[in-house]
């Protein structure tokens, strides 16, 4: 994967393996929530795909139901009983409002239908079908509540299934790009810092042979000059330096005038 | 009988021409075996209705189908009442007064509602259309609409008698819609009656039947609703089998086993309401209205009256229902229900 050999472009100190190791806590923990939030609009969205699949089933055999009751209706009361119903309207009876419902913390809509209003004294029909026409009235309002029931639980499927996409979304983002992503930045950052202390260690290693050379050295120094100071000591007292006379001849035939050969 | 004529004659065979022309038993079963609406139109291509049904593109509603079938019984009646004179053409115009009544409510209850006049007048029914019925829309109250249009309308006599309630809220429409018929029921029913005759004998024998049903549902219909006792007994016509006792009872009942028993009283009547189960008020329907298309059939056994324009009339209104139900019933894959409600004329 992509994420798989990127790191965060950071400078590897202490510090920020700290920075980066809270971010790694942090996404861990966002990871699980979300994960758990996901689950739960999993198993919502179940339950609404149950209910969906039940009303339809339902929804078809009541469609049914009311569009023959008004065939009823029309049989015993006219064709025209119709518009006897359609001209006393006034204003709908049936109304729908919506409300919000929250699952884990998703805005689902919802509708609900509610009788605007007494229900009139209703004469329709009194001579013939009066009793065919609330028949049909009955059925047409039950037909409602399942279209209006089946509005909202298709409402809340599209919602809830936008929302599961991108929490989705987001835990795959969080499992497969961010969190390898901080990981490998601590193991980076780590890495260097485990170089650094290496370099550390064979510079003080370095030092260490260093010094212990010029301690040898010093030491073979002294022992050196010990021994040239005990060579001193036996020509002093023998009455002359081994120096000079080593040096002597040669600078004496050069120089000393007092000798003579 | 007075003003039987040749013209009346010659109306007269034409109207049992008519009838022959109504669809059979046969009709009815091809009807119902039908699968789609299409099949339903070629049934009725070999029948009276194929001329108007014809030219009508293949997406078919049913809707298209009552409303050509409709077309069809408008287009004989107006021929009939051409050629018909005085007395029949009174008693054509009366056959349609129903009609007329409900367009005007219609056009009333619109019009309180601010709908538009025009929308308005398409919804009418074609056999309850006069010519002033545009200008309904003007009314505001029962005084002005009476003074403005209905008195030069035959229905004026019927408004005389709910002018009083001045506002029209929707309860008062339906009561006004009941109280005009009514109205319309006992006029019609003093026509017959003065015309005299083999008429007066079947059409009061008919019109009785009608208001009888009509007692009968009013009262099923107003059971648990505001209407009180004296209003219910006051939309029930005054003739026909149950008057006056029988409407004294009605106008009391509470629940449909009361009605019943009330009816139980009546021998004609009796057979209808021992075929209901508990309950059952579309099945009552279906009985009314069998009982009526048998006596509508009678009607055609006796020669020299008017009462076969009427029930021509009834049972193409009849048949035109059954077509609807048939073509329903297809149209909405319920073909169990095919023949809950399919009165068979013939």
């Amino acid at each position: 994967m992509s994420g798989q050999s990127q790191r965060l472009n950071v400078v590897p100190t202490v510090t920020t393996l700290g920075v980066v190791k809270a971010r790694l806590v942090g996404a861990t923990r966002g990871h699980a929530l979300l994960k758990k939030k996901s689950d739960a609009l999993t198993v919502q969205f179940r339950q609404i795909l149950k209910k969906i699949v039940s009303t339809k089933e339902s929804m078809g055999e009541i469609m049914k139901e009311s569009s023959f009751s008004l065939t009823q209706a029309k049989y015993v009361a006219g064709d025209n009983i119709k518009h006897v119903v359609l001209e006393n309207v006034r204003n709908a009876s049936v109304k729908v409002r919506s409300k919000q419902d929250n699952v884990a913390g998703v805005k689902l809509p919802r509708f609900e239908h509610f009788t605007d209003g007494e229900p009139k004294a209703d004469l329709t029909g009194l001579a013939r079908g009066g009793q065919q026409v609330q028949a049909c009235r009955a059925a047409h309002i039950k037909a409602i509540e399942v279209l209006v029931e089946l509005a909202s639980l298709q409402t809340s499927f599209l919602t809830l299934d936008e929302a599961i996409k991108t929490t989705n979304r987001r835990v795959n983002a969080l499992e497969n790009v961010v969190k390898p992503r901080l990981e490998n930045t601590i193991s980076y950052i780590k890495g260097e810092l485990d170089e650094l202390e290496r370099e550390d260690f064979f510079r003080l290693k370095k030092i260490q042979g260093y010094k212990k050379r010029e301690i040898e050295r010093q030491m073979v120094a002294g022992k050196a000059f010990a021994e040239e100071q005990a060579v001193e000591k036996v020509a002093l007292m023998k009455g002359i330096s081994f120096n000079s006379a080593h040096n002597i001849l040669a600078v004496g035939a050069e120089k000393d005038e007092d000798i003579i050969f | 009988m007075n003003g039987w004529t040749a013209i009346t004659s010659r109306l007269n065979s034409i109207v049992r021409g008519y009838r022959s022309g109504l669809l059979t038993a046969a009709d009815y079963n091809n009807l119902c075996q039908c699968e789609t609406l299409d099949d339903i139109k070629m049934h009725l291509s070999a029948t009276e209705y194929g001329p108007y049904l014809q030219n009508e593109p293949s997406p078919l509603h049913t809707t298209t189908i009552v409303e050509k079938c409709t077309q069809k019984l408008v287009d004989e009646y107006k021929h009939m009442l051409c050629q018909a004179t005085e007395p029949l053409s009174t008693f054509l115009e009366y056959v349609t007064y129903g009609h007329m009544i409900d367009n005007v409510v219609l056009i009333v209850t619109g019009t309180l509602h601010e709908r538009d006049v025009q929308e308005l007048l398409e919804k009418c029914h074609p056999l309850g259309m006069f010519d002033s019925i545009a200008t309904l829309a003007v009314a505001q109250n029962m005084r002005e609409l009476y003074r403005l249009v209905l008195v030069d309308t035959p229905l004026a006599p019927y408004f005389s008698e709910c002018i009083t309630s001045e506002d029209l809220d929707d309860m008062n429409i339906e009561i006004m819609r009941n109280t005009l018929y009514k109205a319309y029921l006992e006029d019609f029913y003093k026509f017959c009656q003065k015309l005299g005759g083999a008429t007066a004998e079947i059409m009061s024998d008919l019109l009785a039947f009608e208001a009888d049903r009509r007692a009968v549902n009013i009262t099923i219909n107003s059971i648990g609703t505001e209407l009180t006792r004296d209003d219910r007994r006051k939309l029930y016509s005054n003739f026909g089998l149950l008057y006056p006792y029988g409407h004294e009872e009605l106008a009391v009942c509470e629940e449909i086993e009361q009605v019943r028993a009330v009816m139980e009283k009546y021998p004609p009547y009796q057979s209808i309401f021992s075929k209901l189960s508990y309950g059952e008020s579309q099945m009552l329907d279906k009985a009314f209205y069998e009982e009526e298309v048998k006596r509508l059939c009678l009607a055609f056994e006796q020669q020299f009256h008017f009462g076969v324009f009427f029930a021509y009339m009834r049972l193409r209104e009849q048949e035109i229902r059954n077509l609807m139900w048939i073509s329903e019933c297809v149209a909405q894959n319920q073909k169990s229900r095919v023949h809950d409600s399919v009165v068979f004329i013939f």
